[in-house]
This record gives C-alpha cells, structure tokens and sequence, in this order.
C-alpha cells in the first residue's frame, strides 16, 4: 500500500529526514516511537503533502501512484487521513460543515454520489457514538474551544466518518486520559481491516496496550533505527530512548521495516 | 507541494462577471462642472425653485472646500471639469410610466446583472428601483406599495409628487456641506431612490435599488432618502456594478435615513463596483455618506455592507441615536484584493439616553489590498447609560497586504459603557493544510474559511443577499491564496 525508499525531506529548508525506509501493507499497524524532535511530525506531515515539507530524495509510492506529485487534498481523496498533533480552529466553520464537506469532496472524487444532510446526519451520529462525543461539538466552531481531549476525539470521529486506507495517527494519544485513550484505540480497531491501514506515531508505549501493532520502528534524528515487534515498545518503556539515540547505533541497527 | 500553492498566484481570476457595456443612446451632458451645469441638470428634471437653489448652495460651499486627505487612501487628484455630471439614457417622451415602456435594451442588461425588472420575475417579496448611470429607469412593484401609503420611487418622481416631504427631509441627516464629497453630490445629484413608509406600516417586502453605472467618463452622484415614519418597519437593500474601463470613475452617493419613534430601518448593501485590474488600473472610486438619524424614541437603524467592489471605498455609515433607547448597529465585511483601497467604518453618535451601538466589523486583506476600519464612537454629555461594543477583525492572506484600525472614542459621560475588542489574523497555512487534508480543494478550503470569519455579518443580511455575498467573495478572492 505504502512504500517509502530512502526518504530525505527538509523542512523550511532544515534537513529532518535523513533516508527513511518502510512498507507498509493493507491491514497492518505500524507504531513509529521515537524522542522527541526525531522527525515523528515531519514524516506524518510529508506523507500528507504539507507546504515547506520539501522531499529532498527518495520515492513515496502509495497505491502505485507517486504521492510526491499529488497535492495535499488529491491525497486525502485517493484515502490517505492525518490525525493531527495540533488539530486547528478555524471560527465560524461548524465542525460539522467541515466534516460533510470533506466527505462529499471524497465521495465525488471517487464517483460515489453525495450524501445529503439526512443520510450523512445519520452516519456521523452512529460514528458519534463511538468516540463518545457531545453532539453539540457537531455544531461549534471547528475546534474552537474545545478541550484537548475533545479535539482529538474530533480528529477520530473525522477519521471513522471519512474512512481512510491509510490512516496516520500523530501522537492522538499525547495528553489524554485513560478514558479517551480507549475511546481512540476503538476507533482505531473499529477500521482495522484487511483493506485498511494505520500508522501510528506516538511517544509512548501506553497506546499501544490497546491498540496492538504489528510492526513497531523506532525514529531517530531522521532515521528507522530499529524495527520489531510489540516488544520493541514494552523494551523501549523499560529502557527508554537513551540506548538507541546514537548515531554509531543508528547506523548498525538500520533495517528494512515490515516488507 | 509548494509549487501547488505558487501556481495559485497565476491562477485565473474570474473575470468580473457584471463587467460588459450596454450600448445605449444616451442624453450626456459634456464634461464639466460651473453654476450654469447644475442650472441644466435641475432644468433637465423640471425641478422646483428651492431645490434649484439648495444645489447652488452646496455648489459654492463645495468651491470651498477641499478635498479630505486623512483616510488611508491614495489616487491620483480628480479633474472635476473632466467628468460629465449627467447621462441618461434616451427616451422617448416623457420617459417609461410603466415596465411596457421601459427600453427592451435596459430590461436585458438588468437581467444580464440577475436583477429582472418584469414583476411576475421577480423573486416575490422584493421592490426594485433601478438606477441606470444618472437616472431611475424603472421601479416594480410601486402600485402595490401604494396601497399601503408606501411611497417608493424614483428621486426625480419623489421631487415632482412628493416635494413637501423632499423639502422637509433632504439634508437634514446629511447636511448640504457635511464633506467634500457630500457637498459635490449636493450640487450635482441627478436621481436615486425615495422611501416613505407610513406611520405602523410594516414593509412587506424588501426594497432595493440596483444602481448601474454604464456611461463611461460619468460620474454617478445619487441620493437616497428613506424616512420611516413612527412606528414602521422598512427593509432596504443596495446592489452596484459597472463595466470595465481602464479609467477610474467617482461614485459619490449620499444615503440619509431618518426613523421616527419606534421605527426601524434595515439598510443592506452588496457593493460590487467594478474593482479594477491586478494592477489596479480603472475601477470605481466609491466615495459616500450614509447616514441615519434615529430621530425618535426607541427607533433602530441598522447598516449592514458587504463591500467587495471599487477600486477606492471611502464610507463611514453613520447613526445619530438622538432619541432614547434607540439603538444603532453597523454589521460590515470589506474585503481588498489585488490594489484595492477601503477606508470603511462607522460613526455611532449617542445623544439621548440608554442609547446603544453595535460594531461588527471584518475586514479581509488579500494580494496588495489595503483595508482600513475608521470609526468614531462618540457619547455626548447628556446620554446617560450608553452602551457601544465593537468589535473588529481582520483576516490577512499573504504578507503583501495591509490591514490598519483606527478606534476613536469620546466618551463625555461617566456612565457610558464602551467596549473595543480587535483582532488581526491571517488566513492560517495550518488552517488550509487542515481543510486540504480532509479533501478540500484550496479555493474550497480558503472559501469556507473566509466565509467562517464574515458568519457574524452574513448572518444578518436578508437571505438573497448572503448567497448573493458568499458568491461575491469567493469571486473576489479567486486566486488570492499564495
Ligand atoms: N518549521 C520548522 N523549521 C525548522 N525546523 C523544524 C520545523 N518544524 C520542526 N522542525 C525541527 O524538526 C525536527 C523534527 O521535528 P518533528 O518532526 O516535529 O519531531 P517529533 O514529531 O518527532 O517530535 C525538530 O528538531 C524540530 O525542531
Ligand atoms: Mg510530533
């Protein structure tokens, strides 16, 4: 589904990837750890085609098609979803307008036809039930106000809503209780299928308690340093980040992740 | 990636949709402006003796005036001996005493503009006076109103059928020489609109004047006089277009409303004059005085403009909240591309007591457009308990734009309330990465979020007219992104 060779991208003219490799195929969860300023962001952001993300060198095949030649919402509509660190506010703009905007520009790109308010009120609210929302977040602002829990909960409703083949998940989980952490993990699972498939970025392991990974990598100053298993996280909340965050190390345990 | 958004800069502009020339013979007094003109144009209408004079008037005071140099604005000095101060299409007789009469030529123009003038066209629930270059030139639905005592018409007709009401009126909101501009228009005014709705009358439709400048070299100098009597309701709509040309033409109106005890006047503007090009060649200078007196208790006067058009716009509609608890708001988006210049706000004078003013004002800056709020708040010694809030955004896309404020307040009464809020954002990369990423197209995503940010205007203009808005901002900012 995914394939990322050899991967250099800078940002705002800063060098932050430094050669990343991975497959990533349908129906796998991949889990990417890593300190922090290792590049986590960066790579989620490239993958979706953000402004002042420059790929340097490389290959980003998605589907068959080079995702460096698609613009950000030509991407979102081939099925590619982000998951935001830091959802935006945009005031006036009802969340959910936003929402049924978003879907319909999808529907239409792939020949579905649109969903009218009826049909699409009834989806959102079975999604809704899922992620535990309060319905009146449906008719605010995007974002505006919201707890940060709430925006997060917001970004996994969008995602169930919008259904994408690939979902990228960065740090959902930073800065959330238990009760939300369980209410991603849900809304993660509820689309892992063999037709889906998700990265997960994030920095701790907690996560990954209920969402079980198959491949876990490891990111440092730009690099997949090491690849593994569910272990590889349990490893990396005993021992922390220290033993793998150096460059002779880096260069040694380079491995080709999940292919 | 980036080169996505580079390509937008190039991306084609829409063109002005209301930009084409009707081909018209037309009745055009040459250019030039002197005593003997204005003698002209009054005799041209056959107008009564003290309107005649009331012109001279301001004619002189204007010779003494100069023209206002404190807004952020910047042209070019105006010859005034180079514009033609009347241009009227010609006609046959007496001109059109019904729709029948009216020339098939205009009719279609004005359906070109979306604004059809046979009445069975109509959207039900709106009169239109349409105003073409110098002279009214058609007004539906007056019969009808007439059977409520609503007089709604042409200028010139107000002053053949209605003189004593004209005479009582005209500037006593605007007087002859408030301004520079005021005063030009004082002496040269040619026709516009006349409302008078009579006491406890509800309106029950909108009224709109569309008003077309067509005639090139011309200047439009209209009037429009409303006055709702005790306890009426009227709401009123204003559109405005005009051809391209490289030249830049002046439009200098004056607007005056006068509301009467527990009267309410709902006064709405989509002003889409012709802006201009990308580098600012032609375009209108929209040069104007509204103002409305709320001239009785509990009288309310509510000014809402979305302002899209002309190269330069220079306007401050105004309410002078004379009775008490009469309240005045001022609901405004004004928007600049490319090289357009806006000088816009309000004046909100509180005279009597527990007086209240509302401000809301968005101001979008895009490619090298300048956009300015300009308003006065003002509680005078006797208007005890006034109330203002104001509130004033701007939204900023790309850096070579310019977004200014200038908040005045006089406050001479300790009991006064006023509260100034003001914010400067620019249309977030993040927030058009968000909506991108969610499959938004760039024009879709820059569109939804303009529109988020006018939702507190839009939300108080009459329904045709915020679809109408939407459209005309999503035109004007066509390839603004970048
Ligand atoms: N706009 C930017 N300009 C310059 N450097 C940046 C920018 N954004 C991020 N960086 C740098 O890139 C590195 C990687 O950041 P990021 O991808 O956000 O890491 P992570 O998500 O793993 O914490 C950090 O050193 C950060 O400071
Ligand atoms: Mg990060």
């Amino acid at each position: 589904m995914l394939s990322i060779k050899n991967l250099h991208a800078q940002v705002d003219g800063k060098q932050i990837l430094n050669g990343i490799e991975l497959e990533v195929k349908p129906g796998e969860v991949h889990a990417i750890m890593g300190p922090n300023g290792s590049g986590k962001s960066t790579l989620a952001n490239v993958l979706a085609g953000r402004d002042n993300y420059t790929v340097t060198d490389g290959e980003l095949i998605y589907e068959g098609k080079n995702l460096r030649e698609l613009a950000p919402e030509e991407r979102a509509r081939e099925g590619v979803f982000l998951a935001f660190q830091y959802p935006v506010e945009i005031p006036g703009v009802s969340n959910i307008y936003l929402l049924k905007a978003a879907l319909n520009a999808q529907r239409k790109h792939r020949g579905e036809q649109e969903l009218d308010a009826i049909d699409f009120i009834a989806l959102v609210k079975e999604k809704m039930k899922l992620v535990e929302m309060k319905e009146e977040l449906l008719y605010r602002s995007v974002n505006e106000g919201f707890s940060g829990g709430e925006k997060k909960r917001n970004e996994i409703l969008q995602m169930m809503v919008l259904e994408p083949k690939l979902a990228i998940l960065d740090e959902t989980d930073s800065g959330l209780d238990i009760d939300a952490l369980k209410v991603v993990a849900q809304g993660v699972n509820s689309l892992r299928s063999k037709e889906h498939a998700v990265i997960l970025v994030t920095h701790y392991q907690r996560l990954l308690d209920y969402i079980v990974p198959d491949y876990v990598h490891v990111l440092a100053q730009g690099k997949i340093v090491k690849s593994g298993g569910r272990e590889l996280a349990l490893d990396l909340e005993k021992r922390g980040y220290g033993w793998i965050d150096q460059p002779d190390n880096a260069k040694s345990a380079t491995v080709g992740a999940g292919s | 990636m980036s080169s996505n958004t580079l390509d937008l800069d190039t991306l084609i502009r829409r063109d002005y949709a209301a930009g084409f020339v009707t081909d018209m013979d037309a009745d055009t007094v040459p250019p030039g402006l002197s005593e003997d003109v204005i003698r002209l144009i009054s005799a041209k209408k056959n107008e009564p003796q003290f309107l005649l004079e009331w012109r001279l008037k301001a004619y002189r005071h204007w010779l003494s005036m100069e023209t206002p140099q404190w807004a952020q604005v910047h042209y070019p000095p105006i010859d005034y001996q180079a514009i033609s101060y009347y241009s009227a299409p010609k006609r046959k007789g007496d001109g059109p005493s019904s729709l029948d009469e009216v020339d098939p030529k205009l009719i279609e123009t004005y359906n070109k503009l979306g604004i059809p003038l046979q009445e069975q066209e109509m959207l039900a629930g709106v009169a239109v006076d349409a105003v073409f270059d110098s002279v009214s030139v058609a007004t539906t639905f007056k019969d009808k109103l007439a059977k409520m005592g609503i007089i709604f018409c042409s200028f010139s007709e107000a002053v053949r059928e209605h003189p004593d009401l004209v005479e009582q009126y005209l500037g006593s909101v605007v007087p002859p020489g408030d301004n520079f501009y005021a005063a030009l228009n004082s002496a040269v005014f040619t026709d516009g609109s006349f409302v008078y709705i009579p006491r406890g009358v509800r309106c029950p439709m909108e009224l709109s004047t569309y008003f077309r400048i067509n005639a090139s070299n011309t200047g439009q100098f209209e009037r429009t006089l409303i006055i709702a009597d005790e306890a009426s309701h009227v709401s009123y709509l204003e559109g405005c277009t005009a051809p391209m040309r490289d030249e830049n033409q002046l439009h200098a109106a004056v607007v005056e409303l006068v509301a009467l005890k527990d009267a309410q006047i709902k006064y709405s503007t989509v002003q889409n004059w012709y802006p201009g090009d990308e580098e600012g060649r032609g375009g209108i200078y929209n040069f104007v005085t509204k103002r409305g007196a709320c001239r009785g208790d509990n009288a309310k006067i509510s000014w809402t403009q979305v302002e899209t058009g002309s190269a330069i716009t220079w306007k401050y509609p105004s309410v002078l909240l004379e009775g008490d608890n009469s309240v005045g708001e001022f609901y405004s988006v004004a928007l600049t591309n490319n090289r357009q210049q806006a000088d816009t706000g309000t004046k909100m004078i509180h005279i009597g007591k527990n007086t209240s003013s509302t401000i809301i004002s968005k101001g979008i800056s895009a490619g090298r457009g300048q956009n300015a709020y300009r308003g006065l708040v003002k509680v005078l010694k006797g208007a005890e308990n006034a109330r203002n809030y104001t509130q004033c955004d701007s939204l900023l896309m790309g850096d070579r734009c310019g977004a200014h404020t200038f908040p005045y307040i006089e406050v001479r009464n300790r009991s006064a309330q006023v509260e100034h809020e003001a914010t400067t954002s620019k249309i977030g990369d993040d927030q058009l990465f968000y909506c991108r990423q969610r499959g938004l197209s760039e024009e879709d995503a820059v569109s939804m979020i303009v529109n988020g940010f006018c939702k507190q205007v839009f939300n108080v203009l009459p329904m045709e007219f915020a679809v109408e808005a939407q459209k005309l901002l999503d035109i004007s900012l066509e390839g603004a992104v970048g």
